[in-house]
């Protein structure tokens, strides 16, 4: 699958308290209204402002703290297509699979706001086309690929009945 | 092979011998949702068709983060969680019986489990040696609706530790430094292993503070071996039957260790907005605090509360400092009264509520105004926790905060105790 668009770059360190508020804990049965505060502490024009399929950029250890997979669903529902970071808290990346969010592990440092990416998830590549560079990422675990190919763990069990992990 | 104590309890699940790395499928025996978590876990179970719990005893729903409710929306929340409780027989633990992971460690982790709950904090229940880690709504909807989950078999990184704490210096001040050595990622995807002559020293109160911090060095898990002091405790809680020895193999095979002397170590806090942002109360003294908070599952027991009555008896806050103390749960509510601890609180100064999460998380009950500064005994000091992210958190000891409290700015505790 190829994604495209345009890169919306945050810092290290960005925690789940900066992607889903503790003040909005109210909101969290009523996601739509949640994704309107998506990230806003940590860059309040982006939820208002980023276009579907665009990305959110990461550094070091996106996604920290708490296990509320409120946060990878909220960055979906905004409409990204995936998130690209250094690296990633467990849970996070974890809840991000499971609700079939691509979290792509990569060097992200010469990547800068606002340049168009062009993802291909089968290939393992980021193609940065305003800055003419490409880069790969490694690619997930098996177990995980299986899980966000089906589109979730949700849609998993649907499909199977059970955890068909092999 | 010899096994570290993650490898040896997953292994115990499986049936088999494991390796870091594997990805396995194993049995639950303790699978826990909170009130932010536990509705979207209820939805996907709903979705699924399988509202059900495969082990109801050993499934329990926590009314903890916004009890009591304070708004229509988390009350509705509240709502569903006791409707599934009561359909499934599941366990519910009402907003008057405190913070889940206190909750856990008094009445339902054991020794050897293997416990998944939707939070963070659930490594806090690896003090009793039980591989307990957070995960999100769906997986923990997924634990309880079938009894299993799927994990990949951490490498365990090894803490050990030594010598002694001085006045003044508490578990707490430990962890803080470990954090700020080896980083808010250094023990991403690991399991954390506290050894040496220091872990088998510590009270169940110091062994709980280091688990449950484990995730804030990005750790699935903080593990204790199973000790006399396991025993004991868990015989306190008139569970001695859980009890069971439980201890790495002598040469397992360790990711990574470090050593850490106790004796070396001074009063400590964890400055905004980062966790592993450690400092040294000596570098931090004298910033003026708005409101200090005594509380949570990091620093909300009945020996959190003595060290912090002994700090704050015969003295006053600040008149500048707000003071909150939320007891960790009943039991240790109800302690603290039995003891005159809730007295001196109050005499103090305090505010002191009924057990829960209370501030900190930044739904209610101590949320913070622009600017402010907020010495808290919890576990994050993210940009925004306590509501609000133009204010400033510092993490610290409840010696340290109580101090702070009453000098109105941070101070070193070892000026009053
Ligand atoms: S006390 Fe704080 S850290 Fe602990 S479970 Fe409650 S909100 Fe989470």
């Amino acid at each position: 699958m190829i994604l495209k668009g345009k890169a919306w770059k945050f810092g290290d360190d960005i925690s789940t308290d900066h992607i889903a508020p503790g003040r909005y804990f109210h909101l969290r049965t009523n996601l739509p209204e949640l994704a309107k505060h998506v990230l806003e502490d940590a860059m309040p024009e982006f939820a208002s402002q980023m276009r579907p399929g665009d990305f959110v950029v990461g550094g070091r250890n996106f996604g920290l703290g708490s296990s509320r997979e409120h946060a990878p669903r909220i960055i979906k529902l905004a409409g990204a297509s995936a998130v690209l970071a250094q690296s990633f808290a467990r849970i996070f990346f974890r809840n991000a699979i499971n609700v079939g969010l691509p979290v792509l592990e990569i060097d992200t440092a010469a990547i800068k706001q606002g340049d168009e990416l062009e993802v291909d998830l089968e290939a393992g590549t980021v193609r940065n086309i305003t800055r003419g560079q490409t880069l790969t990422f490694a690619p997930l675990p098996p177990v995980m690929v299986k899980i966000l190919g089906d589109g979730g763990l949700v849609e998993h069990f649907k499909k199977y009945g059970d955890f068909n992990l092999e | 092979m010899a096994s570290t104590l993650a490898e040896k309890i997953i292994a115990s699940h499986v049936g088999r011998e494991v390796r870091p790395g594997e990805i396995v499928i194993t049995g639950v025996d303790v699978a826990a949702l909170q009130d932010g978590t536990g509705p979207l876990a209820l939805l996907q179970l709903e979705e699924l068709g399988l509202v059900k719990a495969h082990n109801p005893a050993g499934t329990v729903l926590f009314i903890d983060h916004a009890a009591p409710s304070p708004r229509k929306e988390l009350s509705n929340a509240h709502i569903s969680l006791r409707n599934f409780a009561r359909e499934t027989g599941a366990v519910l633990s009402e907003i008057n019986e405190g913070v889940c992971h206190q909750r856990l460690v008094e009445s339902f982790a054991k020794p050897g489990d293997i416990l998944i709950g939707a939070d963070s904090h659930s490594c806090t229940s690896g003090a009793l040696a039980a591989f307990a880690t957070g995960m999100g709504s769906t997986d923990v909807a997924i634990g309880i609706a079938t009894g299993r989950t799927w994990l990949k078999v951490p490498e365990t990184f090894r803490i050990v530790m030594k010598g002694g704490f001085k006045p003044g210096v508490f578990a707490k001040d430990l962890m803080l430094r470990l954090i700020g050595d080896i980083g808010a990622d250094g023990a991403t995807y690991m399991a954390l292993e506290f050894t040496g002559s220091l872990a088998a020293a510590m009270t169940m109160a110091e062994r709980f503070t280091l688990a449950n911090m484990a995730v804030e060095a990005g750790a699935k898990t903080g593990l204790f071996a199973a000790d006399e002091t396991t025993r004991k405790f868990l015989a306190g809680q008139d569970r001695e039957e859980d009890f069971k020895p439980l201890a790495a193999d002598e040469g397992a095979a360790y990711a990574r260790t470090v050593e850490i002397d106790a004796s070396s170590l001074e009063p400590l806090v964890s400055a905004p907005h980062t966790v592993d942002n450690t400092q040294t109360v000596a570098e931090a003294a004298g910033r003026k605090v708005d409101q200090v908070f005594i509380g949570t599952c990091t620093n909300g027991r009945i020996e959190d509360l003595r060290v912090a009555a002994a700090a704050l008896k015969g003295r006053r806050r600040h008149p500048r400092t707000r003071l909150i103390i939320t007891p960790a749960s009943r039991t240790v509510y109800l302690q603290a009264a039995v003891e005159g601890l809730l007295k001196i609180f109050v005499e103090a100064g305090a505010t002191v509520t009924g057990p829960g999460c209370g501030a900190c998380v930044g739904v209610h009950g101590g949320i913070l105004g622009d600017g402010e500064v907020c010495v808290a005994t919890q576990n994050r000091n993210f940009q925004g926790r306590m509501g609000n992210a133009k204010s400033f958190i510092y993490l610290a000891s409840p010696a340290t905060a109580a101090a702070t409290a009453v000098k109105g700015e941070i101070a070193d505790p070892r000026e009053l105790i």
